[in-house]
């Protein structure tokens, strides 16, 4: 995903005009194009099943891990600040802070799937962590939920889901990939990772997650990219 | 264009001479609309295709990249693409692609329910001697084109193909665009990165297709008029 802020290059033409929010003239073609948009993410809603699964991919499938492209937004490699612990808040009956050690020691899923990358490209890992599912569980999440904000501290990155995405069963807290600990370019100690979204919403770093009534956006979707993402 | 003295009686006059089609154009209305709209979407289309592309110009999945693509890494033109990055060329492309499938649906309901398909439609049976024929004809190996009415059997196949082509295109595309709500159909392509192969190699056709025919419609100009007025009632 490195080579998605190269490609940003100033925007022209009737492209630049349909991903600049709030353009006091919109152009026709930049309506069609919102329009277009809307037309698409209710497609990716209706054909998303919140239980089909992502196939699991065979082990001759697996990435090696160098060549499985990571990337963050800070100026250099995020790390944890010390005494990192996992914020849960939003509409929830029991909003609290989670260590790594507490997450842990929740239900762990394993799962060997394949990564889309919105640039094209796939890879494969295994990943091993928690379901959000789990969590959601834990502290109780409030029917009018409708979303799930996922903050970092990899600079101000963040993405918001819808949350049948979510509580996705193969959409996990992980702390582990291909057997080990995560590494701090695979987004340490803990990132989501879902098997049923485009790369760019899985939110490495993490430090927050909010169950919310209303939709945010995301680093990413804020300039121009589709909020749904899904695959 | 064979003289009509040339013209003898064949299974394509049979076709063309069908009682339906009387009264028609050449070029009825729906398809001349469904021809122009399709320029203007595959241009699009693989303008916002190739800028997709460009992101990740290479073809195999990370760490494993396919040997036999010879242009790993090399990112097509930017005057090719649409949409000015990635994001814009998605828009593009996933927007422009419902009309064209709405498109292709329009075409193929009147290519079959108003009996197009008997005088446009390739079948090998009627079509295939006539078609190499006409490739003999082009590659002047053979001094005289086969006869033709409607359509020659080459062009049948030329244009029976790109509509297969573009029905792949859309399928493949839908593949990569949702490889795991649509499994099902991405296993037919044999899985994401394979799909990708056929999605770029379709577009390939595609370019192969609108170059030749530019060039033949530029020989033969009077197919080009049918094409905007429609032509003369059958």
């Amino acid at each position: 995903m490195a080579r998605i802020i190269t490609r940003r290059k100033l925007l022209t033409g009737f492209a630049a005009a349909s991903l600049l929010a709030g353009c006091d003239t919109p152009h026709p073609v930049s309506l069609f194009l919102k329009a277009m948009l809307r037309v698409n993410e209710r497609f990716e809603g209706l054909i998303f099943s919140p239980s089909r699964l992502a196939p699991e991919s065979p082990e001759k499938d697996l990435t090696p891990e160098r060549a499985f492209p990571s990337y963050f937004i800070a100026d250099t490699m995020p790390f944890p600040p010390a005494g990192w612990s996992l914020k849960v808040g939003g509409m929830v009956a029991r909003p609290g802070v989670f260590t790594l050690e507490q997450l842990k020691a929740m239900p762990r899923t394993d799962m060997r799937v394949r990564h889309h990358c919105v640039e094209g490209w796939s890879a494969v890992a295994a990943w091993h962590g928690l379901r959000l599912s789990e969590l959601a569980r834990a502290v109780g999440v409030d029917p009018r939920v409708r979303y799930v904000e996922f903050r970092s501290f990899d600079a101000n990155y963040f993405s918001s889901w819808d949350l049948g995405s979510a509580l996705h069963p193969q959409t996990l807290l992980a702390y582990g990939m291909n057997g080990h600990d995560l590494h701090p370019d695979h987004g340490a100690p803990i990132r989501v990772y879902s098997a049923i979204k485009l790369g760019y919403k899985n939110v490495k770093y993490l430090t927050e997650v909010n169950f919310l009534p209303n939709r945010t956006g995301g680093y990413w979707e804020d300039q121009g990219y589709d909020w749904f993402g899904g695959v | 264009m064979p003289s009509s003295a040339a013209r003898k009686t064949t299974a394509i006059d049979e076709a063309v001479r069908d009682p339906r089609f009387w009264g028609r154009r050449i070029q009825p209305l729906t398809i001349r609309l469904n021809h122009w709209m399709n320029v203007l979407f595959i241009v699009l289309m693989a303008g916002s295709g190739l800028e997709i592309f460009a992101a990740y110009p290479s073809l195999g999945p990370q760490g494993a990249k396919y040997g036999w693509y010879p242009w790993q890494g090399v990112a097509p033109p930017s005057w090719l693409t649409i949409g000015g990055w990635l994001a814009g060329g998605r828009h593009w492309h996933f927007a422009i692609a419902w009309l064209l499938i709405l498109n292709g649906v329009v075409y193929l309901a009147y290519f079959f329910g108003r009996g197009e398909w008997r005088r446009r439609l390739f079948l090998p049976v009627r079509d295939a001697r006539n078609a190499l024929q006409m490739f003999g004809y082009y590659l002047r190996v053979l001094k005289t084109p086969p006869p033709a009415d409607f359509y020659n059997g080459l062009q049948r196949f030329a244009y029976s193909s790109v509509v297969i082509i573009i029905t792949l295109q859309v399928l493949s595309g839908l593949a990569i665009y949702k490889p795991v709500q649509l499994h099902w159909l991405l296993r037919l392509f044999g899985g994401y990165d394979v799909a990708r192969v056929v999605h770029l190699f379709g577009l390939v056709f595609i370019a192969m297709f609108v170059v030749t025919h530019i060039v033949l419609v530029l020989l033969h100009p009077r197919e080009l008029l049918a094409m905007i007025t429609g032509g003369k009632r059958g």
